[in-house]
């Protein structure tokens, strides 16, 4: 394994609770004189939750606690979470937007932060005014902007309005500039934060293209995104952040699973009957759903050679005049569709009671990865009425025992195989001379 | 692995270590130095966008401070029939607000450092001071506007034959000095407040009111020599006393040159430019949890 560029020991961040300044202190002083007097706090948010069983616990919060981790040289590694995770706070700690409490973090070679694009870009100044400007906060020195400036451009796409005020630009010109600047930053070690979340799809790919590059040209990578395909996709490895502390550190698609399915004790077997709330509409309720191996065992992880099946178990609570049919979702990690299925025939099972529907989905058919099942049901009656629709209500991981499968099935070929599908299709190879 | 660090790994020579709090004379700065070009952008950005918002713009740098002359001549040398030294009162307002200004523009724009870029300084890091000292530097610009303004008005009161001696060896040595010490004293002065104001944003207010009230414990609109003496000891104390009396001997050689009120300006200038950076380098650390 290369070096580690970055390295991080004990990393902690605690944020005050409570009663932090209002800003002024004459709101201060006024809140002071309320207590004084016995009232309440005049700038205390109306219709907030006074949740007294936490007040007495402590009037600090940890947003980061004792995070460790190594990145090393090179390596593109993803950083996920959900919101309030402390993904946010750990990339200001690395761009030192803001101290830690405790513990540090070690680095290596140049570090640039693209936490938000376009920082101090002046809406009077032209745009190469701005790519100068904008280098320059990024830590770049004048004559490296100069030397770099025509592929900053030409990738931005921007050359015709280089000397037009940047605030005539519209929001996607202004991200496509200020991305630019930043792709050509000469930091051995890139920081971004969901930047992709703007410009089109064209633009998008080619950021992607350029972040591959960078990962690949030895630099190191350090991305933040909710977009989970896109973090498989660039990243080999992601640390999973739950509750400010580093829950998982692993390959991409095993954190990823974990990310999806956090909160949810077997993903892959679901039991929906004992819900507070129902899933129901129109008479019908789903009762549970799950994912089994050929031979009815509920299981979280499918070979890709063999198929598996997708039950689904729902009740009509009356009879109905058409019946309704069973219909599965199946999206990739990534939130993209990969197909939606449903029965023939079902038509006819209009009685009331409780009904098992199962899919069977072949090998070969989903590639390896994470993908989500959604369960619904339809009737079809005076237009297309839902009775009820979980989405992801089941989660399977296919995977490719590739030491196994490397040989007959992958011609030799051990890398990543792309597509949300990977069927074996007939072919016809024949030789001509 | 990671709980065993390798003896290789542990001897490697990280470029940058980020841990909690620094000390306090931990300053970092030759990253000020790395960073010294987007001084220069700074400068440059806030000299373009005060240049292309209107066409007044630089305009107005010239005609504030002669409003603000006429307004003075015509108040407290027409009717409460001040003292200007034996100067005709026009020269002897605009000769001491040129200096004024520039310190208290430099004051109440560095004050909000923190606060105008919390945006930005949330984003990405670079050295913070290198804000509060693009500020100083750009107002040089209304500075320069103002002070070729009072040459004009110098060599036409010159070409009149008024009784005016201005020392010409001595501007040119002591002009850059005298700037120096201005901005380096507003400067300071900004960045303690500005620290200061992270939690208490309403503080500002008081900023702007203060220096309004400081000029008029500066000999800007009297000179230092009226003051009776039992006075003259506290206005003495004011640092900039000394500096706008050195700029108006020197530019119309009337007026109390004295080394010794220099040299405490100086010093003065020194320590609270010392202490500002300290104070602010500790608060640039975490001010993104309070502001």
């Amino acid at each position: 394994m290369s070096q580690s560029v970055i390295q991080v020991d004990k990393l902690s961040k605690l944020y005050r609770l409570g009663e932090v300044s209002t800003g002024t202190i004459s709101h201060d002083l006024n809140r002071w004189w309320h207590r004084v007097r016995g009232r309440d706090d005049p700038y205390a948010m109306v219709g907030q939750v006074n949740d007294r069983s936490r007040k007495g616990e402590s009037d600090y919060a940890w947003a980061l606690q004792d995070i460790n981790f190594k990145v090393a040289q090179g390596e593109a590694l993803g950083i996920i979470g959900r919101n309030g995770a402390g993904k946010s706070t750990l990339l200001k700690i690395l761009s030192r937007v803001t101290a830690p409490t405790s513990g540090s973090i070690k680095v290596k070679g140049r570090i640039a932060s693209l936490l938000e694009v376009g920082t101090g870009f002046h809406p009077e100044l032209t745009g190469r005014e701005n790519i100068f400007l904008n280098g320059a906060i990024l830590g770049m020195r004048r004559h490296e902007i100069r030397q770099k400036l025509d592929e900053i451009v030409d990738f931005s796409g921007c050359a015709a309005y280089l000397d037009t005020p940047v605030k005539r630009y519209s929001s996607g010109m202004t991200v496509r500039l200020a991305f630019a600047v930043a792709a050509f930053l000469d930091a051995e070690i890139l920081v971004i934060d969901e930047v992709l979340a703007v410009g089109d799809g064209e633009f998008q790919k080619k950021c992607l293209g350029k972040m591959t590059d960078v990962a690949d040209s030895g630099r190191t990578l350090l991305f933040v995104s909710h977009n989970m395909g896109l973090i498989s996709s660039l990243c080999k490895r992601v640390i999973l952040l739950e509750e400010g502390r580093l829950s998982l550190d692993a390959p991409a698609s095993e954190g990823v699973m974990s990310y999806y399915t956090h909160g949810r004790s077997t993903p892959y077997k679901a039991d929906f009957s004992n819900r507070q709330r129902p899933l129901s509409g129109h008479g019908a309720t789903l009762l549970a759903g799950a994912v089994e191996d050929l031979s009815g065992v509920a299981v979280a992880e499918i070979d890709i050679r063999s198929g598996f099946q997708v039950r689904m178990r729902y009740r009509l609570e009356t009879d109905t005049r058409t019946g309704p049919f069973p219909n599965f979702h199946v999206t990739d990690s990534a939130g993209n569709y990969v197909f939606v299925t449903a029965p023939l025939n079902t038509r006819l099972l209009t009685g009331s009671g409780v009904y098992d529907a199962v899919c069977h989905i072949p090998g070969y058919l989903l590639n390896d990865g994470t993908y989500f099942i959604g369960l619904a049901l339809t009737f079809m009656e005076k237009g297309v009425k839902v009775a009820f629709f979980e989405k992801d209500a089941l989660c399977v991981n296919i995977i490719d025992p590739i030491h196994a499968t490397l040989d007959s099935d992958r011609n030799g070929y051990s890398g990543h195989v792309p597509g949300p599908i990977r069927p074996r299709l007939d072919w016809c190879v024949s030789q001509l001379s | 692995m990671r709980s065993n660090p390798t003896p290789s790994s542990s001897r490697q020579d990280w470029t940058l270590v980020i841990g909690p709090r620094s000390g306090w004379f931990e300053l970092h700065l030759a990253d000020l130095w790395r960073y010294r070009d987007l001084l220069w952008m700074f400068v440059r950005r806030d000299f373009v966008a005060v240049y292309k918002q209107t066409i007044l713009g630089p305009i107005w740098f010239f005609i504030q401070p002669l409003l603000t002359t006429l307004t003075f001549t015509i108040i407290f040398s027409g009717v409460a029939k001040m003292s200007t030294d034996g100067l005709p009162p026009m020269l002897f307002y605009l000769a001491g607000t040129t200096p004024w200004n520039y310190f208290a523009t430099c004051l109440t724009k560095t004050s909000t450092t923190f606060k105008d870029n919390a945006n930005l300084f949330g984003k990405v890091y670079f050295p913070r001071l290198i804000t509060p000292l693009s500020i100083v530097v750009s107002t040089l610009i209304q500075f320069a506007i103002q002070f070729f303004t009072l040459v004009i008005a110098l060599g036409w009161y010159l070409l009149q034959g008024a009784d005016i001696h201005p020392n010409l060896s001595g501007i040119l040595i002591g002009t850059p000095l005298l700037i120096l010490m201005l901005g380096g004293l507003g400067l300071g002065c900004g960045v303690i407040i500005s620290s200061l104001t992270t939690k208490y944003r309403d503080l500002a207010f008081l900023v702007t009111f203060g220096v309004q009230l400081a000029m008029y414990a500066t000999p800007v609109v009297y000179p230092l020599a009226v003051a009776p003496t039992e006075h003259r000891f506290w206005l003495e104390l004011n640092p900039i006393a000394g500096i706008i009396e050195a700029f108006r001997s020197l530019y119309l050689g009337a007026g109390t040159f004295s080394w010794g009120l220099l040299g405490y300006s100086a010093g003065f200038t020194t320590m609270t430019l010392l202490l500002g950076i300290l104070i602010f380098n500790r608060v640039e650390k975490t001010f993104m949890d309070t502001v």
